[in-house]
């Protein structure tokens, strides 16, 4: 069964046509690339499939429910976690708060307990800590749980983003260009913690990413979209020698060129 | 001494109301100029309860906070459901604090404009210092918890406080009606410290030294808005051989705060044994987020 099914999803800003007519389905485990020039549409599916942004027309369906009506909150506690293009990481907390912070729904004290600060408070506020520490971990942050997050420089709190979405126990992760500003040794880490992600957490990826090393290297499957349309979706083999991927990404002439 | 005391139990009434209104505005990161009004609920609530109804002093304290609670609800639940945007919802609270003030001026029970004098002196030194030592330790918690973690990440990215599955509104509202509540207590006492209270002692003049404190001490800080406040409170009876010219200093200093420590005098931190540590050990102060850490 597929986890994610986008059935021609539209998606209308006043006269411009974001995202027009766009289908796909994710199976359970897969790793999609999801790739296109700049402006073709790409951050506003990931903020079709949160729910920051309401569908015009069309269904997205995740474990077979319609998610169309649900608010941001509900879809991320059922599963949908994601990171940002620009990093929104929540920078006066220190590193560890900011897993502790989306780990609350773990804290099972109430109000009335936290005011009088009952030993229960206590025991759960050190259980958190362990567990942030779990995740930091897993990223290779843990000798910074104490620093503040915008302390970090720029690939580390990248990471931290990857983190704080690990954190929400997702069954889908988007990416949304996790590799941004990192030099190509950076890149290549990262390629091996999402893979190791990946199976750890028994994720579904979909990954936006401008660096095609790191697309080539994860995903044995490509969406390519264009001015918001699907343009190819289809195994990177196909994607890579398909004609019209090169003319969305360099124009006319210059395909011609690298066809030949 | 008499004096001394005096102005000692009115900073601390005040660090109560402060406290609270920190958690809504230097915690959640909302603005409100009209703080007083939650005040002036307690204190009227309190004061009627104790002086036409014999209700113990204790008893009549906690009505205060609840009404002013349930009041908060009121102008929270339209407002915050709205996600009115920061600037709106404060010119929301200045509306809903003189609303406030002009009801409590007409209701025949609150005596309206004379106000409502001989109400017993219940509130002494000791019993200000208890409340407000209780309020500060349990905000401190409150701070310190999922709900003071969750009010931070809403401050600092609504968009990814939402998609990390937090419920902004409901995180708002807590924040809200907690300062409510606090600002209710704050009133309550201050009512029965001072055996008289009118309408005009709780216009935007008093909202306003609120937030200001809040702002001056620091935004996500509890330590420095009670300085603040404690300041604030304290500099004009110092100067009060000065006479006109205290308004002035109370002025510059505000001017000079805005200079030198735009973030406030505590911004981000709180003074701590630890933060004295850290001041010694530079390194350790400019590579750690301990400051936070009470």
């Amino acid at each position: 069964m597929s986890l994610l099914e986008l059935k021609n999803v539209t998606k209308c800003f006043g006269g411009i046509v974001a995202v027009k007519d766009l289908s796909f389905s994710l199976n359970d485990g897969e790793i999609a690339g999801l790739i296109g020039p700049n402006g073709a549409g790409k951050t506003t599916v990931f903020n079709l499939i949160t729910g920051v942004y309401k569908v015009t027309e069309g269904i997205i369906l995740f474990e077979g429910k319609d998610i169309n009506k649900c608010d941001p909150v509900s879809i991320v506690r059922g599963g949908i976690a994601r990171t940002f293009q620009n990093i929104r990481l929540f920078n006066k907390l220190s590193v560890m708060e900011n897993i502790k912070t989306v780990l609350f729904r773990e804290a099972n004290y109430n109000f009335a307990q936290v005011l009088m600060k009952t030993p229960k408070v206590v025991k759960m506020e050190r259980h958190l800590t362990e567990r942030s520490m779990e995740y930091l971990k897993v990223v290779g942050l843990e000798q910074y749980a104490n620093f503040r997050a915008d302390s970090l420089p720029y690939g580390l709190q990248r990471k931290l983003e990857i983190a704080r979405a690990l954190a929400l126990k997702p069954k889908l992760l988007l990416l949304d260009e996790p590799a941004a500003g990192m030099n190509p040794e950076e890149s290549l880490a990262l390629v091996d913690l999402i893979r190791y992600i990946k199976e750890q957490y028994n994720l579904t990826i979909i990954l936006i990413e401008h660096h095609m090393d790191v697309v080539m290297e994860l995903c044995p499957r490509i969406i390519v979209i264009n001015f918001g349309e699907l343009l190819i979706d289809g195994s990177k083999e196909k994607v890579q020698s398909d004609e019209r991927v090169l003319k969305a990404y360099l124009g006319e002439e210059y395909a011609n060129v690298a066809g030949n | 001494m008499e004096y001394i005391y005096g102005v000692i139990s009115v900073i601390g009434i005040e660090i109560i109301a402060t406290v609270g209104l920190s958690v809504f505005t230097g915690f959640t990161g909302l603005f409100s100029l009209g703080h007083a009004a939650f005040m002036a609920i307690g204190a009227y609530t309190a004061a009627i309860l104790t002086y036409f109804y014999n209700v113990p002093f204790i008893l009549a304290l906690l009505a205060g906070m609840l009404m002013s609670a349930l009041v908060s609800f009121v102008i929270g639940f339209p407002t915050l459901r709205a996600k009115l945007r920061g600037d709106y919802f404060a010119i929301a609270t200045l509306g809903f604090g003189e609303a406030i003030r002009v009801i409590l001026e007409n209701l025949s029970i609150t005596q309206g404009a004379r106000g409502l004098p001989g109400i017993s002196h219940f509130t002494t030194l000791p019993v200000v210092a208890i409340f407000s030592v209780i309020v500060v330790w349990m905000t401190r918690n409150f701070i310190l918890s999922k709900f003071g973690r969750n009010a931070i990440a809403v401050r600092e990215d609504a968009v990814a406080a939402e998609m990390a599955g937090i419920d902004i509104f409901r995180v708002r509202m807590l924040s809200l009606v907690y300062s409510a509540a606090c600002g209710g207590l704050a009133g309550g006492l201050f009512a029965h410290y001072l055996n008289f209270i009118q309408p005009a002692m709780f216009t935007s003049i008093l909202s306003t030294q609120l937030t200001s404190a809040v702002v001056a001490g620091g935004m996500g800080s509890l330590t420095g808005p009670i300085i603040a406040i404690s300041f604030f409170i304290a500099v004009p009876e110092v100067l009060r051989v000065a006479n006109m010219w205290r308004l002035v200093a109370y002025g510059l200093i505000l001017v000079l705060i805005m200079i030198y420590r735009p973030s406030g005098i505590m911004g981000y931190h709180e003074l701590s044994f630890a933060s004295f540590k850290n001041l010694f050990n530079r390194k350790a102060a400019n590579q750690s987020a301990g400051g936070r850490r009470m």
